[in-house]
């Protein structure tokens, strides 16, 4: 395959069917978006879940009021060696009740008509991940001066499923978007070769090689597919730029995390979006050549 | 020419092929030696064009084996058939032009298919356009040009990579009598410096005028292959023969005149037959 030769070759094809080449390049564009579409929620949901994971990943084990301070300590040196353990922290009954106020903001004020501070001393454990924290429970349970434990394990299983589905269920949509788009651009690509039948057909009869006579195709094919990903990434970029203006703040309040930031998403998206654009157009004008190319 | 060594270009050694349960081709030898000029004839259907597809290993013979300047076409990988091809120019019925480059860029395009540099382009094309008459027309696209003249182009484009092989497939059946003459001259004219010709054809007058080779296949099978005329038969089969091009008054224009003309030549019994087809065309 002559490079500079193809990519001359693939420029003129373009300009001499520019009508095609727009057509073929808005098709794939809308293929793109709707990837962009699934990408953007794809991201966030993996955001979302991420951060309801850092809140539920905590286990917090109260302790019996006579477990002195020390002997917290030792069965932190304990906690510590177990496996999943990220951190281990003691926390007073005094810091628990600051938490509780903040919490509770302005109507704190309530709080002050407990008189003594009602809340254990206790230690809080970071888990690296929901699974862990489940194993830990049982064997924390077992340990002296534990008096209850607190853990959302109902949450943090429903969780652990339904974030597992949300991840097969977006790789299923992204294959299946994939192959859509190599056969949009495989169908693109066969009418421009279609168009060329002729040149393909005298190449071959000259002694043209399959490389050479591919060459040109596979470079149009990559021009095409990197334009029209690029432009999605942009379109894709500017929507979700909007949708943030408009809904960013209520959904923080409603769901209790944020969106994604549009710039670190146009990043991911041009880097993702023109990868997959130039693999679509080769993969697509690989495919819709072979016909051509078996005789 | 007796000092010249006769030495082979196509050699087809008991070849068969078979389309399913059709006959392409069956028990075929046929021997043609560098710098000959053969007209290869016979009705539509009758394994021409298998002949010329196995020659460019555009389909595998079922049997036998074919050797084209040296090269074992049987034995050839899908790798090599461009090496083969490039020793081989091939000019078709209708051009096969592309009609969006200019006459110097469809030629060109042949070299560049074969990876030539832009010098070789550069002297090669002007060159080639000189010899084929159409010096002059370098920078028209083909449908600014005459029939004859596009088929100069093709000529100009299959001899670039001075191939040993001309093949030309029916070159004159798009043509009128008076410029098919032209292209004749031509092919004789290549085929003078050395280069093989391999030309198919209907055309009676052009056979018999020139007293080449004749090959004649029916049915798969050779029937003919000696010096001399196109045949008794009319191998013209469903196309028309054509008018006699050395026939000077004979044009496509003045078509009423080249009825009368025509039917002269093809004799009584064809009369009617060759009426008909002339006003098809017409």
């Amino acid at each position: 395959m002559r490079i500079g030769y193809s990519i001359k070759q693939a420029l003129i094809q373009i300009w001499r069917n520019k009508g095609m080449a727009f057509a073929a390049t808005l098709a794939i564009t809308a293929m793109m978006l709707i990837l962009g579409v699934f990408f953007v929620i794809i991201v966030n949901i993996d955001l979302f879940t991420e951060m309801l994971q850092s809140n539920y990943n905590e286990v917090e084990l109260f302790l019996k009021d006579e477990v002195t301070p020390e002997e917290a300590e030792t069965m932190i040196g304990t906690l510590e060696t177990y496996g999943g353990v990220r951190e281990a922290k003691f926390r007073t009954k005094e810091e628990a009740m600051d938490i509780m106020r903040q919490r509770w903001g302005e109507n704190s004020y309530l709080l002050d008509s407990l008189g003594e501070n009602p809340l254990p001393n206790s230690i809080v454990l970071s888990m690296d991940s929901m699974e862990s924290a489940n194993n830990l429970t049982e064997k924390v349970k077992a340990l002296e001066g534990v008096e209850d434990i607190k853990y959302y394990k109902e949450t943090v299983e429903k969780l652990g499923r339904v974030s597992n589905a949300l991840r097969i269920t977006s790789i299923a949509i992204i294959a299946f978007l994939l192959i859509v788009s190599i056969i949009i651009v495989s169908n693109t690509i066969k009418l421009t070769v279609m168009a060329r039948a002729k040149e393909i057909e005298i190449m071959k009869y000259i002694g043209g090689t399959n490389w050479f006579i591919r060459g040109p195709f596979l470079v149009e094919g990559i021009i095409l597919g990197t334009v029209a990903s690029a432009v999605a990434a942009l379109v894709t970029y500017l929507i979700y730029r909007e949708v943030i203006v408009l809904v960013g703040r209520s959904f923080m309040t409603i769901m209790g995390s944020p969106l994604v930031p549009a710039e670190y998403m146009l990043n991911n998206l041009l880097i993702i979006f023109i990868a997959l654009g130039v693999s679509i157009g080769a993969c697509g004008s690989i495919i819709s050549m072979r016909k051509f190319l078996n005789r | 020419m007796g000092i010249i060594k006769v030495i082979g270009m196509i050699k087809f050694e008991n070849v068969t092929k078979y389309y399913n349960e059709n006959v392409g081709l069956e028990h075929a030898t046929i021997h043609i030696e560098k710098g000959d000029f053969v007209f290869l004839v016979g009705p539509s259907g009758a394994g021409k064009s298998t002949f010329i597809k196995l020659i460019m290993k555009e389909i595998n013979a079922d049997e036998g084996r074919i050797v084209v300047d040296g090269q074992d076409v049987t034995r050839l990988s899908s790798r090599e058939i461009p090496k083969l091809r490039r020793k081989i120019g091939i000019v078709f019925q209708d051009f096969r032009l592309l009609p969006k480059k200019t006459v110097y860029e469809n030629v060109a395009f042949a070299l560049e298919t074969v990876h030539r540099g832009k010098r070789v382009i550069r002297t090669r094309v002007p060159a080639a356009l000189e010899m084929v008459g159409i010096g002059d027309k370098a920078k028209k696209y083909p449908d600014e040009l005459s029939a004859g003249e596009q088929q100069r182009v093709a000529i100009a484009r299959a001899i670039i990579n001075n191939p040993s092989l001309l093949i030309a497939d029916e070159p004159t059946g798009n043509l009128d009598p008076e410029t098919a003459k032209g292209i004749m001259d031509l092919l004789l004219e290549i085929n003078e410096t050395g280069t093989t010709v391999v030309m198919v054809t209907h055309a009676r007058d052009i056979v018999d005028k020139l007293q080449k080779r004749v090959i004649a296949i029916e049915a798969g099978h050779i029937v003919r292959d000696e010096y001399g005329d196109y045949g008794y038969r009319d191998y013209g089969g469903l196309e028309s023969p054509q008018g006699s091009i050395f026939d000077e008054k004979f044009t496509r224009k003045a078509a009423p005149a080249a009825q009368h003309v025509q039917a002269r030549l093809d004799g009584e019994t064809k009369q009617t037959d060759s009426t008909e087809k002339a006003e098809d065309r017409a």
